[in-house]
């Protein structure tokens, strides 16, 4: 089992749990995932390794209520335990010296572009970061973020903090000024890399985006993660999930991720009427 | 035994009702009817059964202990070479293996090999299983990667021999695809779970969520103070067509819907949390297990009409007969001399139906089975809102992204020397389907056994030879 050792609320939906995991902590890199279970009724869900310390054996994940599991892994403490916390999945983020990169963190994609944007900079690279979220509620991490890069811009879509804009705006005025990136990374929610790879699209600067499609097992055997890029099936638990932005078919992925809509609701609904009972949400 | 009456059937469940539950379609015999069964043997001096059987279990041994009442002889000479007969008595193809070589068979019906191999460890099952003595400890320490019926095998008779060991298993569960792709009506998971409690009892550490190429590669493993390592990761990864709409809402692989089905319970959603799509209309591609299996769980989530859709003949589908007879009887469609070519979908980016072409066989290829070809001007369509692609599967490839060193074929098995399981890399055996490729429980479990005798015989001596090339002769005893 694997043990909550700490728990911060970064903003009302948005949860950050340590989990006492040393042989994933061992070995995850900035770009990998891991794949958790709540309990024996509980489904597989995939999460970006937003951080990990190798000598306390923390793993630090960070997520977005947006449905029944990630509701009700907000319901859990600091002593609770997840039944399987499997990873580190996926390929690692490819960290070189490529002179001066830009970092785009989106919402809850704010918590994965953190460790790439640290790993760039340690590599050598000029970091400009930007975040964005809807609005200042589901902002966190601007000081962590400011800590691991050379600029930073911040943004909300309603203008409840700091610049209103969507971040695909800095984004296009970053690479018309003088310091355009030599590549880019650009992590949340799917619609938001969609729109940041068309943006940066026109300066031909590769964009890398971390594809988030629903999954099962991670680790190549189901295919429920497949996604077209350059026009090929690609499998994103073992070729991704970090994928060339301008070749992705994003109206497949948009559409492949509401394949189970209908059940998420039910699943959610039912979930939160048992939360509100007498019975503790174990799904019984 | 001076007539030869007709094969005892086995109680099952009604076609009507099981089409709708997921509890096990096959009952079981009576302690009557094994017996009577039993009967049938002839007892050959000779017994060609036995060769039929990948493992040469000790058939007429132990179908004469149970018709002498001794039922923990009967499971001591049943157990002798199958570690796994509560399963294989459920899913082997006897009638292509111990069955189809039974002297009975000539004139007779065979003698009920498989049903009597189920009552035998289920009665075993129902005394609760004996742990056998053990070795002394060696001292030699050994991981096995991937708890399928390969690895549990080979784990099991390894600890049996006193050697510690380890076993790694990426998902959840334990099982490989006896818990995540053969669904509970075929074989109950509690069976399943039995069999691996057996094998920790014997001392076998399982640690489950451990993706070995991920955590710790095969060479990590080494450094740690393994002193041999057998890879039983099975062959995973789905195959798909290449046709248009596969990627469409409403397109499964196989293993996704099966893996959600069994391992995950969707059928139990919402009380289990992982949904599953309830196609209405559905085909499944291909006619082995996998489809069979396929078919059958999307009939019991709530299907009206299921078709398989498979190039060849029912003389050439790979399917267990008796698995292809009850999907018939459950009401499925069979759509022989048919090929997808392509999946259309709405606007949304779901399935609304699927285009087939239909075939005649020609010459044989390279696998011996007549050539399905295409017939020009045949195409049609049919409405459907859920395709199930079960074409087969490959080796799942996460293993080797870090051990590059092993040599693999041209599909990408990998390559072992089928007699004892050594790899082309020195103290790495292998066996079951990343060798072979997706083929059947018995023979993973035949490739396991054989592995952990050399690798014991290895162990104690490790001054040998490593690599010498395969001799001709057939791989089993
Ligand atoms: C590689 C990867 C990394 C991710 N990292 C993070 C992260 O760091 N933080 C975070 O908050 N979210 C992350 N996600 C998304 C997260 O997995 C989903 O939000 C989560 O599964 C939702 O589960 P739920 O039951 O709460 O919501 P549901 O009600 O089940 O679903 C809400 C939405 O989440 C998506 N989803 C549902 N099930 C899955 C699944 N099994 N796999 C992927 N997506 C699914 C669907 O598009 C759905 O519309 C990541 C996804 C992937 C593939
Ligand atoms: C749906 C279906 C129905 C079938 N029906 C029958 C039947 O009726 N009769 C029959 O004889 N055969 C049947 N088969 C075939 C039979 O199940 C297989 O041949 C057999 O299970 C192969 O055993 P294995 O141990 O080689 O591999 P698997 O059973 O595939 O087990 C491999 C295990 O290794 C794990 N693994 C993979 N990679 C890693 C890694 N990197 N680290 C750790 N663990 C890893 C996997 O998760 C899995 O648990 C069926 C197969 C399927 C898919
Ligand atoms: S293991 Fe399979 S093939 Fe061998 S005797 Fe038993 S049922 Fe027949
Ligand atoms: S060949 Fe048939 S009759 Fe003869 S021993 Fe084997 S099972 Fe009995
Ligand atoms: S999640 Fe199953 S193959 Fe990627």
């Amino acid at each position: 089992m694997y043990r909550i050792t700490a728990r911060e609320d970064l903003a009302p939906v948005t949860k950050l749990f340590k989990v006492h995991a040393p042989e994933v902590a061992r070995k995850a890199k900035a770009g990998q995932f891991v794949i958790v279970r709540i309990n024996e009724e509980g489904e597989r869900v995939p999460l970006t390794v937003a951080d990990y310390d190798r000598e306390s054996g923390e793993i630090t994940i960070v997520f977005q209520e947006v449905g029944k599991t990630t509701k009700q892994m907000g319901t859990m403490k600091v002593g609770d335990e997840f039944a399987s916390f499997v990873g580190p999945l996926g390929q690692p983020t490819e960290i070189e010296n490529y002179g001066t990169v830009m970092v785009v963190g989106g919402g809850v994609g704010i918590a994965p572009i953190y460790p790439i944007a640290r790993s760039l900079r340690e590599a050598g690279n000029k970091v400009i970061a930007i975040i964005g979220a809807r609005n200042q509620g589901l902002l966190f991490w601007e000081d962590k973020m400011r800590s691991v890069s050379d600029e930073l811009i911040v943004c909300t879509d309603d203008g409840s903090y700091a610049r209103k804009a969507l971040v695909t705006e800095p984004m296009k005025e970053i690479l018309s000024s003088d310091h355009k990136p030599n590549i880019i990374w650009a992590i949340g929610p799917a619609i938001m890399m969609k729109f940041a790879a068309l943006a940066t699209q026109p300066f031909g600067v590769k964009t890398i985006v971390s594809l988030n499609s629903i999954m099962v097992d991670g680790t190549g055997m189901c295919g429920a993660c497949r996604v077209e890029v350059g026009g090929k099936t690609k499998f994103v638990c073992v070729d991704g999930p970090e994928f060339d932005g301008h070749q992705v078919d994003w109206g497949l992925l948009l559409d492949r991720q509401r394949i189970y809509v209908d059940q998420e609701k039910r699943a959610t609904e039912r979930f939160e009427q048992h939360a509100h009972g007498e019975c503790c949400g174990e799904g019984k | 035994m001076a007539k030869i009456g007709p094969r005892n059937e086995m109680p099952r469940q009604d076609p009507q009702v099981r089409g709708r539950n997921f509890n096990e379609v096959a009952l079981g015999y009576s302690a009557e009817q094994a017996l009577a069964e039993a009967q049938r043997c002839l007892q050959c001096k000779d017994p060609t059964c036995r060769e039929g059987c990948p493992v040469n279990v000790r058939i007429p041994e132990f179908i004469l202990a149970l018709r002498e009442g001794d039922m923990w002889r009967s499971v001591e000479m049943l157990k002798d070479k199958n570690n796994l007969p509560a399963i294989c008595g459920r899913v082997c193809p006897q009638e292509t293996q111990c069955e189809e070589k039974c002297v009975l068979g000539k004139k007779f019906e065979p003698v009920a090999i498989g049903r009597l191999e189920r009552y035998v460890s289920d009665w075993e099952i129902g005394q609760g299983v004996r742990k056998p003595a053990l070795a002394p400890s060696t001292g030699k320490r050994v991981a096995v990667i991937g708890a399928g019926p390969a690895g549990l095998t080979c784990a099991g008779d390894l600890a049996k021999l006193g050697h510690q060991v380890t076993l790694f298993e990426a998902l959840h569960a334990p099982g490989g695809v006896l818990i995540y792709g053969i669904p509970e009506f075929r074989l109950p998971k509690s069976i399943v779970g039995t069999e691996v409690q057996y094998v920790q009892s014997l001392g076998v550490e399982l640690r489950l969520n451990n993706v070995v190429g991920k955590l710790a590669t095969v060479d990590e493993l080494f450094a740690m103070g393994y002193d041999a390592i057998f890879l039983g990761t099975g062959a995973g990864l789905p195959m798909f067509m290449n046709i248009p709409g596969e990627n469409l809402n409403g397109v499964y692989s196989a293993n996704e819907f099966l893996t959600r089905t069994n391992l995950m319970k969707a059928y139990k959603f919402p009380e289990y949390d992982t949904p599953i799509m309830i196609g209405k209309q559905v085909a499944v591609i291909g006619a082995g297990n996998v489809a069979m299996d396929s078919a059958r769980c999307a009939l019991r989530l709530g299907a009206d009409r299921v078709q398989v859709v498979y190039r060849r003949t029912k003389a050439e589908a790979p399917a267990r007969a008796e698995e292809l007879a009850n999907a018939e009887e459950e009401g499925i469609e069979f759509h022989y001399l048919t090929n997808p070519i392509s999946i259309l979908g709405t606007e949304k980016g779901w399935v609304k139906g699927i285009r087939l072409q239909k075939q005649q066989l020609g010459e044989p290829d390279a696998s011996g089975r007549p050539r399905p070809v295409p017939i020009p001007g045949s195409e049609y369509e049919e409405e459907v809102d859920m395709v199930v692609m079960a074409l087969g599967t490959r080796p799942n490839p996460m293993v080797f992204t870090d051990t590059p060193s092993l040599e693999r074929s041209r599909h990408g098995t990998v390559v072992a020397n089928e007699e004892n399981g050594r790899t082309k890399r020195a103290r790495i055996w292998s066996g079951g389907d990343i060798v072979t490729g997706a083929a059947t429980v018995i023979s993973a479990m035949g490739a396991g056994k054989r592995a952990a005798a050399d690798m014991d015989a290895f162990l104690k001596n490790p001054d040998q030879e490593w690599w010498v090339e395969p001799s001709a002769k057939p791989a089993h005893e």
